[in-house]
């Protein structure tokens, strides 16, 4: 064989074989969200989205775990969005470039590798016990909101870094003040890729089950009527009746995957084809 | 501003507002800028503060290489050997499956797929890092358990090889797609002039553009890596959580992250025990800033290095 024919078949063989790994990896991300669907739609229904558990948790639907859910993902918001965008916005359009500067980024990319338990023990130390919220809604959303914290900083910066700076400094040549271009050119222009990305970061929170474990949740809650109240939520009521249980409920434990797999699936979807849109729409 | 033309003379108060509290909101700015440093040193002083009570009676050194981990027995042993050993095999089998698929899937999608499957592929591996660990846990419970336990002839399925597997396709959307970004800064010149020098495609990509981008592919394995340390849910319900040192992965093993998330709950408030759960939640810490730290500064350098 030439080297030349050789080359031509390594080529071949190779790329084959990088293939077929790609294959595995998209094909494993498609079969588990598919398996969760498979296993799941059969449970879910109008009564299992809209009615009270039943029969020690074996029966019925879960809204008070949705609620619950939504509740956390609620409040979580509350805290890490008017944080992280204006974090965000400093980084974009104020932080000097120094040393300084760099260190708050390293931080930032940091604070996304901080293994969920160990916010738990945080949030437990401080939300819990330091500030006395006990196991609360309050104290699992500020526990998930420093989880979503650098997702939603990240996102808000590499918007904000998208938006030309003709637009800035038409603005300030008319007489704007920085801070009045930041809130009526930037922000208005940056306001799709803020929402999605923190959009995507919310729904990562939503699945989020150690930050919750210790300061939020309880096996068994009715809806909280206040944000100072425990709750129940989806993540943690699929663990607890996999795992826990002592009886078999697989309705709960699939519907309760389903819905929360569908919900995250939406969002991303709804975020991606949004993205897109945009894409197209805007050419600076 | 002297001799404000009357008609003018109302328009003066906003901007003069505007100018008032831009100092203020930039000051709120500012203070939130650097909020990541302050939550990540007050996660590290509130761990060490947690944990002082089993620092100061059991001793730091002692609790990492203690051999035994009996948290409630009337001598009560404070060892984190038994999760340490238990963490590495999960980590081991997790990188073993999750860098060779990984790197390779990102190499495809970057330089053998078209401008379309690449888009395709791209928004599915980052769909796939959305789905909750405690999902993965359940499909693992499932779908694995049973099989491992027929396929390796052992007596349980709930073994650190069974969560390893779990949490490679955990690590795996963190690897392919920091991997594929730094493949995909490489210059286009260089890819052209090795194409013309006569290499292959296939010569092209290891001779020069996997070395090219090799220091983010270090930081992608890296953020893995940490992802797969610190996964809780994953190995809470699938690695079995045994209390004994596990020799091989086929054994049942507990994790740092499995034992503090299966024990805070049901601990003493202020006791030894749930300190040196602290002083094993501050080990986690250290261990995860320290890899996050590594990639991070790979990934600064990497980017220093293609802006032209």
């Amino acid at each position: 064989m030439s080297r030349v024919a050789r080359a031509r078949a390594t080529e071949r063989i190779a790329k084959w074989i990088l293939g077929a790994c790609a294959v595995v990896s998209i094909g494993s991300a498609l079969f588990l969200i598919g398996y969760v669907f498979y296993k799941g739609a059969g449970y879910v229904s109008w009564e299992f989205l809209t009615q009270p558990p039943r029969n020690a948790m074996t029966e019925g639907g879960i809204y008070p775990v949705i609620v619950g859910s939504l509740q956390l993902v609620f409040w979580t918001a509350m805290f890490a969005l008017p944080l992280g965008i204006m974090a965000g916005i400093y980084l974009a359009e104020y932080a000097p470039r120094n040393r300084a500067t760099r260190t708050a980024r390293l931080a930032i990319a940091n604070m996304a590798g901080v293994p969920s338990i160990v916010y738990g023990l945080f949030g437990v130390a401080l939300f819990v016990i330091q500030m006395n919220l006990g196991r609360s809604i309050i104290a699992g959303a500020l526990t998930l909101a420093c989880v979503t914290l650098p997702v939603v900083i990240t996102a808000t910066e590499e918007a904000l870094r998208q938006i030309p700076t003709d637009l800035r400094h038409a603005s300030l040549a008319l007489g704007a003040t920085r801070l009045r271009t930041i809130t009526r050119v930037i922000l208005p222009a940056a306001g799709p890729g803020i929402i999605t990305g923190s959009i995507l970061g919310l729904s990562r929170a939503a699945g989020e089950t150690a930050p919750i474990l210790f300061t939020a949740v309880a096996f068994f809650a009715p809806i909280a009527s206040s944000p100072f109240d425990e709750t129940m939520a989806l993540p943690y009521h699929i663990y607890i009746m996999a795992t826990q249980s002592t009886k078999d409920a697989p309705n709960m434990v699939w519907g309760s995957a389903f819905v929360l797999v569908a919900a995250v699936s939406i969002l991303n979807v709804i975020v991606a084809a949004w993205r897109s849109k945009q894409r197209r729409k805007i050419r600076w | 501003m002297t001799d404000t033309p009357p008609h003018m003379r109302q328009r003066v108060g906003r901007p003069a507002f505007s100018r008032a509290a831009e100092p203020v909101v930039k000051a709120l700015i500012k203070i939130a800028g650097w909020s990541a440093i302050a939550i990540l040193a007050a996660i590290a002083g509130y761990l060490f503060a947690g944990a002082l009570r089993a620092i100061d009676e059991v001793g730091m050194r002692a609790m990492v290489t203690g051999e035994f981990w009996y948290p409630t027995s009337a001598t009560p042993q404070f060892g984190f050997l038994p999760s340490e050993i238990g963490s590495l095999w999960v980590t081991v089998v997790a990188l073993l499956l999750s860098v060779p698929l990984g790197v390779a899937t990102a190499v495809y999608i970057s330089e053998f797929a078209s401008n379309r499957v690449k888009d395709v592929s791209k928004s599915i591996i980052e769909f796939m890092a959305a789905i909750p660990s405690v999902v993965l846990g359940l499909i693992g419970i499932a779908l694995l358990v049973q099989n491992v336990r027929a396929w390796f002839d052992l007596d349980t399925g709930l073994t650190a090889f069974t969560a390893g597997i779990m949490v490679a396709i955990l690590a795996l959307p963190t690897i392919v797609s920091i991997s594929e970004d730094a493949l995909h800064a490489v210059p286009m010149d260089l890819r052209h002039g090795s194409s013309a020098l006569g290499n292959t495609r296939w010569q092209t990509t290891y001779k020069v553009v996997v070395p090219a981008a090799s220091s983010g592919i270090f930081a992608a394995v890296m953020l893995g890596l940490g992802r797969a340390i610190g996964e809780t849910m994953v190995v809470l319900m699938l690695a079995g959580n045994a209390g004994t040192i596990p020799l091989s992965p086929f054994e049942p093993a507990r994790t740092l992250p499995g034992t503090i998330a299966g024990e805070l709950g049901e601990v003493v408030r202020g006791g030894l025990h749930y300190s040196s759960l602290f002083a094993m939640g501050l080990v986690l810490f250290v261990v995860t800033f320290l890899i996050n730290l590594a990639a991070d500064v790979v990934l600064e350098r990497q980017r220093k290095r293609w802006r032209r």
